[in-house]
């Protein structure tokens, strides 16, 4: 079945390869899909991608961690198991619907709260904030796929920490420890190959997601594409994807849409 | 060294220890305080999704709204009957073809399989199957079907839906026969019963909840999947003609809805988020709530 996948994959974007060569196709940046012109470069869209999937990772982690740590460690018996019944609950939420939310109702709390004190805040001093807000942009996508991500990771974290041998808290309270000096020296240690792994399978869902970013990115294409600022308008490998797949007309275009696929594969890879 | 001395050492060692210990009592507080902020910011938003869907779902609902076609763009008539009736023909075929896949593939995993070469790897592409984005497996139902046959087809959502739903289906059968007692197995051994049988009637029967349970968690995930859909049943505002033909689901329609700049149009989104979250929520729910309760009375059996 993954040779299906990848066999697919490969004929479909061979021409693609071929037309651009994979190094032009990996750093172009151009994107011109109209007869004649036509030029394909992917390199804004990886950037997107990974700035996407980095600010999601930098947010959802610490949280899905301090999620998990309650849910294990902390909380009485009592709150513990609806709260991970809600989380995973979360987890189950299709991606179109965080992704309606998003664009109707949350993208105007980050405009509001969060991006435009910070744009007044600095007018401009900083340059990540430097650009009036429009609340479609890369920091609402990467906040969103955040809490998408959030249920996944720290429902592994949650079952990697259960698993931790009683003994080893019992070790660190004989020594006195405080419950978050036990859980810091005797919990995390034995955890961190889990957790880590969680965070991994976390950032493949950031990676891979496709219709959230599509609805919220901003969809730029070519040099713009490349985020200047945190509140840019920007485009990730699949959003691309996505957004052209039904207007492509010549197969060039088509092959040059599965070649971002295959971009994507092997962005998971590494 | 006189008393006095060892004394004033003591209180001084205290005096340090005290200090210290409060310092490591306020760390301790704060780190429960952000735990619990972690907890209430990622309830919000489910709370806020839950909502909003609901209040503005609601107003769209109606009988109309969920039998019949879209009327014309931006109009405010008709509903989303052929995204409903699509959504359950596309989700019930692939469930057709990636239930006996799935299961069987579980059962020759946990049963026959062991640990060689090829076994191991099965898992880990299995496992790497899970982790492929969902609109790759799009592209592939693309490629291998759609240009195949030239037309955009109900045959190539199924399809792509399956791959999405076997390693879900698979991870979760072996689980599951992995934990049924060894005893039982042997018990059948015992009578004389052929490896086969004993498979099917004792081990599979066991763990009967849990595979269901499977089943219906990789449909659930598959019904809200919208990428791999977009480029393979297309989407249209008509009810389903043939297997050979384009067809419509309720996350594409909902994608379309929500890009489209009418009002009435965003609250038909709202209302076919609705349905869906209904469909995709309601079938957790019971399902988790279901094995919970087999997961305890098992415990209690054995």
């Amino acid at each position: 079945m993954v040779s299906l996948v990848a066999f697919s994959v490969f004929r479909g974007s061979i021409e693609i390869f071929s037309y651009e060569g994979v190094i032009g196709f990996l750093t172009g940046t151009d994107w011109n899909a109209v007869e004649g012109r036509e030029s394909f470069g992917a390199l804004p869209y990886i950037v997107g991608t990974l700035a996407s999937s980095a600010i999601a990772m930098v947010i959802g982690v610490p949280i899905s961690l301090g999620i998990a740590t309650f849910v294990s460690e902390m909380s009485p018996p009592r709150f513990a198991a609806p709260i991970s019944f809600v989380i995973e609950l979360l987890a189950a939420v299709p991606s179109i619907i965080y992704g309606l939310w998003a664009l109707f109702v949350f993208r105007f709390w980050i405009r509001d709260l969060i991006e435009m004190p910070l744009y007044n805040a600095f007018h401009g001093s900083i340059p990540i904030f430097a650009k009036y807000p429009f609340g479609l942009d890369l920091f609402t996508a990467g906040i969103v796929l955040a809490i998408m991500i959030i249920p996944i990771i720290s429902s592994i974290c949650r079952e990697v920490m259960r698993v931790v041998p009683n003994s080893q808290r019992e070790a660190a309270y004989s020594l006195g420890a405080t419950r978050w000096e036990a859980v810091r020296i005797a919990v995390f240690p034995y955890a961190k190959a889990g957790i880590l792994g969680a965070a991994i399978l976390g950032l493949g869902r950031a990676v891979g997601e496709t219709i959230l970013v599509t609805m919220i990115i901003g969809n730029v294409i070519g040099i713009a594409a490349i985020p200047t600022t945190l509140f840019s308008q920007s485009q990730t490998l699949s959003s691309l994807i996505a957004n052209e797949f039904n207007e492509a007309s010549s197969d060039l275009h088509l092959s040059a849409l599965i070649g971002l696929g295959t971009v994507l594969v092997g962005d998971k890879k590494k | 060294m006189n008393n006095a001395e060892r004394k004033d050492y003591r209180l001084l060692l205290h005096e340090h220890m005290k200090k210290k210990y409060r310092k490591r009592i306020i760390i301790d507080r704060l780190a429960t305080i952000f735990a619990i902020v972690c907890v209430v910011a990622a309830i919000i938003p489910l709370g806020s999704i839950l909502l909003e869907v609901v209040k503005n779902g609601a107003t769209a609902l109606s009988l109309e709204f969920l039998v019949s076609p879209q009327g014309s763009i931006g109009s405010g008539k008709g509903g989303i009957g052929p995204a409903i009736q699509g959504t359950i023909i596309v989700v019930g075929l692939a469930s057709l073809i990636a239930t006996p896949v799935g299961v069987l593939a579980g059962i020759y995993l946990s049963e026959f399989a062991g640990n060689g070469i090829f076994p191991s790897a099965v898992r880990f592409l299995n496992s790497v199957l899970t982790g492929l984005p969902s609109i790759v497996i799009g592209i592939v139902g693309y490629v291998t079907i759609v240009l195949v046959l030239g037309s955009f087809s109900v045959w190539a959502g199924a399809l792509s839906l399956s791959i999405i739903m076997i390693p879900i289906v698979v991870i979760v059968t072996e689980e599951t026969l992995r934990i049924v007692p060894h005893s039982l197995r042997e018990a059948g051994y015992a009578l004389g019963i052929s490896k086969a049988k004993i498979t099917l009637n004792i081990v599979l029967m066991t763990a009967k909840s849990g595979v269901l349970t499977g089943i219906g968690l990789g449909i659930a995930r598959i019904a809200g999947e919208t990428a791999p859909l977009i480029m393979t049943i297309l989407g249209t505002s008509l009810f389903f003609s043939s297997l050979e033909g384009p067809v419509d689901a309720l996350p594409l329609r909902i994608w379309r809805l929500a890009s489209q700049p009418y009002e009435s149009a965003h609250s038909f989104g709202w209302g076919a988020a609705l349905v869906l979250i209904l469909m995709v929520l309601g079938m957790n729910v019971a399902l988790r709530l279901l094995a919970h309760k087999k997961g305890f009375t098992v415990r209690a059996e054995v």
